[in-house]
């Protein structure tokens, strides 16, 4: 990349989210040295911590506790104080259903400041116009009348409770909406959410009767590729698929994986200037599905080539009895050239490489597990 | 005449009462033999302490699974039981989770 066209060597905030509260990791302009921050909500489970990119300083987490029912909590000062959503997501009363937690927080459009998506376990879809202090039912999905045959009963989803994941916000319509849904599938909206329209063509559920059904397909994570929001990436419960609209056939891309390792993980982070490069951290969904590292040896894999080919990525995991799991939110990259891309594990670790996957060393260890890393360079 | 409610908070709810492991709920009373139904004192306490219901009780009317209410010494789920003046409730985080 031209170095006129190179993102400044902005330092890098990690929010790590985890079953326990929220960290932060802050790096200096290298991202050699990280100064850990924390715990925020010592004892709250946290599912999600955002930045918001549209201003820097605005950030939402998403909370519960082993007692208490759901919130988000947001802040306008970086992280220093946090106030309490007055109106957190919440079903409609008489609806039947309860929001167990909010799982999922996503920014709205770079044009609708202040504005946010949230997702819910179980599946729900949430709009804040108020920077997240009061959040409405997008009553387009949470009422449709399909919605349960798309999202089935709570019986149908993952083991950590069904879940809507994966809201994607196309940086050239705000109105253009994509969500993946555990179990679901994904769908996409061209109306600001007032309609859905399933999005699954190509892709296997074979954990189904109907092993190509139009909809209750398990998407883990789907990401638009950067530098091309025609694209998106989609780690499934069955593999790797890349999508080239308008085309709604979603092509299988995990053939290129090594059969020891397969094709099956819980993330997938997009290059975010390069859209033919994303990054996966694949796990044993062999048996019982252990969700672990291959044969306890942890490696991340890239490919350059769309999907075409991926190459292992593992110089400074540990090369054998490394059992992570890396759940779907808890990969991330910045936006710096080299790349940064972190991952945080189950086991209270946080990786990074500032050299795009090349080589990876510990930056944390000793959290309580890691439900979701995200960085920011704002 | 007013009635008032004593009530225990657990120290998961206590940041919504600024630390205080009691406080005490006024309601006007209907009269001497109606008494108010647990749901007026609860909605009472989120008057005073906003939030404090939602994290209790969900969005369909119920206790959430790890919340339990006593109502002097009895357990109550029913938001609709009427609870007489001068009674001293107990709102308890029940032992769970890891």
């Amino acid at each position: 990349m031209p170095a006129a066209a190179r993102p400044a060597a902005r330092r890098v905030t990690l929010l790590i989210a985890t079953r326990k509260g929220l960290w932060t990791l802050a790096s200096d302009a290298a991202r050699s040295r990280w100064t850990i921050g924390g715990p925020r909500f010592l004892g709250h489970n946290v599912h999600h911590a955002m930045v918001d990119p549209r201003d820097g300083k605005s950030w939402l987490a998403a909370a519960r506790t082993g007692h208490l029912g759901p919130t988000v909590f947001r802040s306008n000062d970086r992280g220093r104080t946090w106030t309490e959503a007055q109106k957190p997501p919440a079903f409609k009363s008489g609806g039947g259903r309860s929001v167990d937690h909010t799982f999922w927080l996503t920014p709205c459009h770079a044009n609708e400041p202040n504005a946010w998506y949230a997702g819910t376990s179980p599946q729900g879809l949430f709009r804040s116009t108020d920077g997240g202090a009061s959040w409405t039912g997008v009553a387009g999905f949470n009422e449709h009348p399909q919605r349960k045959a798309w999202c089935g009963g709570d019986q149908d989803g993952t083991p950590d409770g069904p879940k809507m994941h994966s809201i994607l916000v196309d940086p050239r319509d705000p109105k253009h909406l994509y969500i993946g849904m555990s179990s679901g599938g994904v769908f996409e909206s061209v109306d600001g959410g007032a309609d859905w329209k399933p999005l699954n063509r190509g892709v296997r559920a074979d954990f189904l009767p109907q092993p190509t059904p139009e909809f209750g397909h398990d998407p883990h994570c789907v990401r638009l590729a950067g530098g091309n929001p025609d694209r998106l990436w989609q780690q499934n419960h069955c593999g790797l698929y890349r999508l080239d609209r308008p085309s709604t056939e979603w092509a299988d891309i995990g053939g290129g994986m090594p059969k020891n390792v397969g094709a099956i993980g819980l993330p997938i982070v997009a290059h975010p200037r390069d859209p033919d490069a994303a990054w996966i951290f694949p796990m044993d969904s062999t048996d019982v599905w252990p969700r672990i590292s291959p044969g306890g040896r942890p490696a991340c894999y890239r490919t350059l080539d769309g999907g075409k080919s991926w190459r292992r990525q593992d110089k400074g995991f540990p090369s054998s009895q490394g059992w992570w799991t890396v759940k779907r939110q808890s990969m991330t990259v910045d936006a710096r050239d080299p790349v940064g891309v972190y991952l945080g594990t189950t086991s209270g670790e946080v990786w990074g490489s500032r050299d795009e996957g090349r080589t990876w060393r510990c930056l944390a260890r000793n959290l309580p597990q890691i439900h979701a890393v995200e960085a920011s360079t704002a | 005449m007013n009635a008032n409610y004593r009530v225990r908070i657990p120290s998961p709810l206590r940041s919504y009462t600024r630390g205080h492991d009691a406080v005490i709920v006024t309601l006007p009373e209907l009269s001497p033999d109606h008494a108010p139904p647990l749901r007026a004192i609860v909605a009472a306490l989120d008057s005073a302490f906003p939030g404090i219901r939602f994290r209790m009780i969900d969005e369909q009317g119920k206790l959430r699974p790890h919340i339990a209410m006593f109502v002097g010494t009895k357990a109550v789920r029913d938001l609709s039981t009427p609870i007489s003046p001068d009674t001293e409730l107990m709102i308890v985080a029940a032992l769970s989770g890891g």
